[in-house]
């Protein structure tokens, strides 16, 4: 059958199984959008490029499988950069189609021209510029298999306009051909054979569980085997909901802003297993004061993440979940009760240094946090910014579940939190979709807000304002003498805007007003804002100071007052 | 990880990588990005229709050359990466050297020349043009020599590198990249 290049777009998005597109339309990609109606899409008008490719990315991480982002040539292709180069750094499937000048225009300098290829190529795992229709079909197939095998990642296909009008012969390939390309070599068995050996004889084991767990599917093996073994658990922020922050094994976060006794449990571990998680310099602090008496275990999928940072004594190459399907096998039963008892007494020594325990009148974010879960029954999807409430989020928002916390880690992207949730609704729309942002962030991405409007999205924004780049003005307090250059930053009514878009909205400026206002947009039908106007200069504690050991904590003092412990800010 | 420079090395790697567009900038964008001290590279065409290969030296740890090498089979064109300086293997590089000549001095050249078992490609009566063609320690002493002359211009391509023996095939990347790994 004849088609032409538009229609073999969508030939193959809807082969590869695509229901929802986010996207922007534009003169270079006028004829994907032509032939769009022909097709069982929904397409999703984002109202900037970034929004658009944050959008496939939430979508991504939900699913588990790829997001699809569509934009024109030039000033919207390079509008998506940031958005590729976050999903690049957490290892997010994406499928980006832009538009590029007729084959006849290019390096022209043409109208609305940039080389996408070029600017993109250290931002996607692999990009295509296609200059000939018979190359379109096995090229669109190529672009999936790549995005969503192996370690997942970005991938974009640039389209040259004439091409998209061309017409030929369609036919899908059924396989992909791609002699450099082998993303998974299976299991290395001696290496599970020689890691079980090292955890049947630890005494203060500990697993670092991270990001690849998720996208292994294997969290219930993850918990089968720190059951079996009485292994703890610490998870990255990337990993949190590995296993439940609520079962007794769980340490929570570890690294820069992990929990205490995650960090000391990691550093005073005999053997400590990496798993699915690539020893980010957030995570490990200090390399060469890294688990100085450890003998490492790296479950890892991707070859290039082991010896990268920390070498390993025993490397599992593989994917996590058959890795630990394997190791059950191998690993014995044991009792770490010493261990567990010491890591129960640095439990204790932190809840007394955690604010929530200490008399706090002021509406501070953790309590927010806190609320949030209980009034969600910890069962939502909450996709939180980047700064100090994302830190906050992560600490205080117990996660139960894989894929529940979205957030970009890697890149540390502001304004990923509102499209990434715009993603996540599409793709779980039964369940409810939290916004955690702050007033820096989310004045990045804001024009989203005619997403919840058009579609009636019912996300539920909360947003943290402290008037301040809070997390910046932090290190300019610890480091930087108080020099709070910058980082000061006015709001904008909130609760007009929202009610421009005719999103509700409420503010809080009360801590006894949370919880009513949090349930209230929980029990909303459709999208809500919640301005929560908070105590500004609040702390993310604890922290470990940039290439520090993670045991070298910084805490918050906290100190005796009047009726009780109080922090002393 | 924390490098230190007494412990690095020169290692000869060898890539073969798919000849689609964009491949050559792929290979240079990843050197530069990921920091590889690249100190010379060569490509051209291999025996295979459609495969290039590349010839480089990268000067490191072993730590840096692993992750060079790990970091090259990520890019999905390329079909084998192998690193041949533990191997027995030839190593050749070319230069083209412009001398300045006059007639005291062009007999002395060409005695050097021919010492060195390179030719002369090219004479006029100011400058001669040397094509040397050898290990690259060699054609750095025969530079050495010529530039008392002196040389006006020069160029080298850079060596490349072959096995000795019946080894070194690029038809099965998947069981060298496992090896590799
Ligand atoms: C302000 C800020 C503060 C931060 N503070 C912290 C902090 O305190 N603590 C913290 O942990 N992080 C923190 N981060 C995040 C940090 O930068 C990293 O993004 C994070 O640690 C990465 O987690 P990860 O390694 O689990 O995930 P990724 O970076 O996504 O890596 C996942 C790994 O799993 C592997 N993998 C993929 N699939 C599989 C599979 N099937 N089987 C096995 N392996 C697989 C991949 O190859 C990859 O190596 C912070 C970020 C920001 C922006
Ligand atoms: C796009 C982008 N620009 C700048 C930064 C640097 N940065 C990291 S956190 C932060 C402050 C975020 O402020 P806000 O959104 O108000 O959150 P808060 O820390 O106050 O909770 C900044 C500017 C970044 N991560 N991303
Ligand atoms: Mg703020």
């Amino acid at each position: 059958m004849k088609r032409t290049g538009a229609q073999i777009v969508w030939e193959a998005l809807i082969r590869e199984g695509v229901t929802t597109v986010f996207g922007h339309p534009g003169g270079a990609i006028l004829p994907v959008y032509d032939a769009m109606p022909q097709y069982p899409v929904r397409h999703i008008l984002a109202r900037h490029e970034q929004g658009a490719g944050h959008m496939a990315d939430g979508y991504a991480r939900v699913t588990g499988d790829v997001g699809v982002a569509l934009a024109t040539s030039g000033p919207a292709a390079t509008n998506l950069v940031t958005a590729l180069a976050t999903a690049m750094m957490d290892s997010v499937p994406i499928v980006a189609i832009t538009g590029q000048v007729p084959t006849t225009l290019l390096g022209n300098d043409a109208f609305q021209e940039t080389d996408v290829t070029g600017v993109t190529q250290a931002v996607t795992k692999h990009n295509y510029l296609v200059t000939d229709i018979d190359d379109l079909a096995r090229i669109m197939k190529e672009a999936f298999h790549i995005a969503r095998t192996g370690r997942p990642g970005p991938v974009l296909v640039d389209i040259c306009k004439d091409v998209l009008n061309d017409e030929t012969e369609f036919a899908y390939p059924e396989e992909v051909d791609l002699p450099g390309y082998h993303p998974y070599f299976g299991l290395d068995e001696q290496a599970v054979e020689a890691a079980a050996e090292l955890i049947n004889n630890a005494h203060r084991p500990v697993i670092i569980a991270g990001h690849g767990v998720q996208m292994a599917h294997a969290e219930n093996e993850l918990r089968e085997l720190a059951e079996r073994a009485h292994i703890p658990v610490a998870m990255t922020l990337l990993g949190l909901g590995d296993i439940p922050e609520t079962h007794p094994l769980s340490l929570g976060m570890c690294g820069m802003h992990g929990e205490a006794r995650a960090n000391k449990a990691i550093q005073e571990s005999d053997v400590l297993i990496g798993i699915g998680m690539r020893f980010d310099d957030r995570v490990t602090g200090d390399l060469d004061a890294f688990a100085p008496n450890a003998k490492i275990i790296h479950i890892e999928f991707d070859p290039a993440e082991i010896n990268k940072n920390v070498p390993a004594d025993v490397a599992v190459l593989g994917d996590a979940k058959e890795a630990l399907q394997a190791l059950m096998g191998k690993v014995k039963p044991a009792q770490h009760k010493n261990w567990m008892a010491q890591i129960e007494e640095w439990n204790r020594e932190s809840q007394e240094l955690d604010i929530l325990n200490a008399e706090v009148d002021e509406l501070i974010p953790p309590m927010v946090m806190r609320e949030l879960w209980h009034v969600t029954e910890g069962d939502a999807i909450v996709v939180s910014d980047v700064g100090q409430h994302q830190m906050w989020e992560a600490q205080y928002f117990l996660h139960e579940r894989p894929r529940q916390l979205l957030t970009s880690g890697g890149l540390g992207t502001m304004g990923y939190a509102l499209p990434a949730a715009i993603g996540a609704h599409y793709a779980a729309p039964d369940e409810t979709v939290w916004a955690v942002v702050g007033d820096g962030g989310f004045q990045m991405t804001i024009q989203e807000l005619g997403v919840l409007m058009q579609e009636r999205v019912p996300v539920k924004i909360a947003i943290i304002n402290n008037g301040f780049l809070g997390m910046v003005r932090q290190w300019q307090e610890l480091f930087y003498e108080k020099n709070y250059a910058g980082t000061p930053i006015q709001s904008p009514d909130y609760v007009k805007l929202a009610e421009a878009y005719g999103i509700p909205a409420r503010r809080v400026t009360d801590r006894k007003d949370v919880t009513a206002a949090l349930r209230e947009a929980q029990e909303h039908d459709g999208p809500f804002l919640i301005e929560f106007q908070v105590k500004e200069e609040v702390n993310v504690y604890p922290m470990v100071a940039p290439g520090e050991a993670i045991d070298n904590l910084l805490r918050r003092r906290i100190v005796q007052g009047p009726s009780g412990l109080q922090p002393a800010w | 990880m924390t490098h230190d420079p007494s412990t690095f090395n020169k290692h000869t790697i060898i890539a073969w990588l798919e000849d689609k567009p964009g491949v050559l900038s792929r290979v240079l964008s990843l050197f530069r990005r990921r920091n590889f001290n690249i100190e010379n590279l060569s490509v051209g065409h291999s025996e295979t229709p459609g495969v290039s290969r590349l010839t480089f030296t990268v000067n490191g740890d072993d730590q840096m050359v692993e992750q060079a090498i790990k970091q090259l089979y990520k890019l999905v064109n390329v079909l084998r990466v192998e690193d041949v300086t533990e191997k027995p293997a030839v190593r050749r590089e070319m230069a083209l050297i412009r001398v300045k000549v006059d007639a005291k001095t062009r007999p002395e050249v060409m005695q050097l020349v021919d010492i060195y078992r390179a030719s002369i490609i090219d004479v006029s009566m100011d400058s001669l043009v040397v094509q040397a063609v050898g290990h690259e320690s060699r054609l750095d002493s025969l530079i050495d020599l010529l530039s008392n002359f002196p040389i006006t211009e020069m160029v080298r391509t850079g060596p490349v590198a072959m096995t000795r023996g019946a080894a070194g095939k690029n038809g099965n990347g998947k069981h060298a990249r496992r090896m590799a790994l």
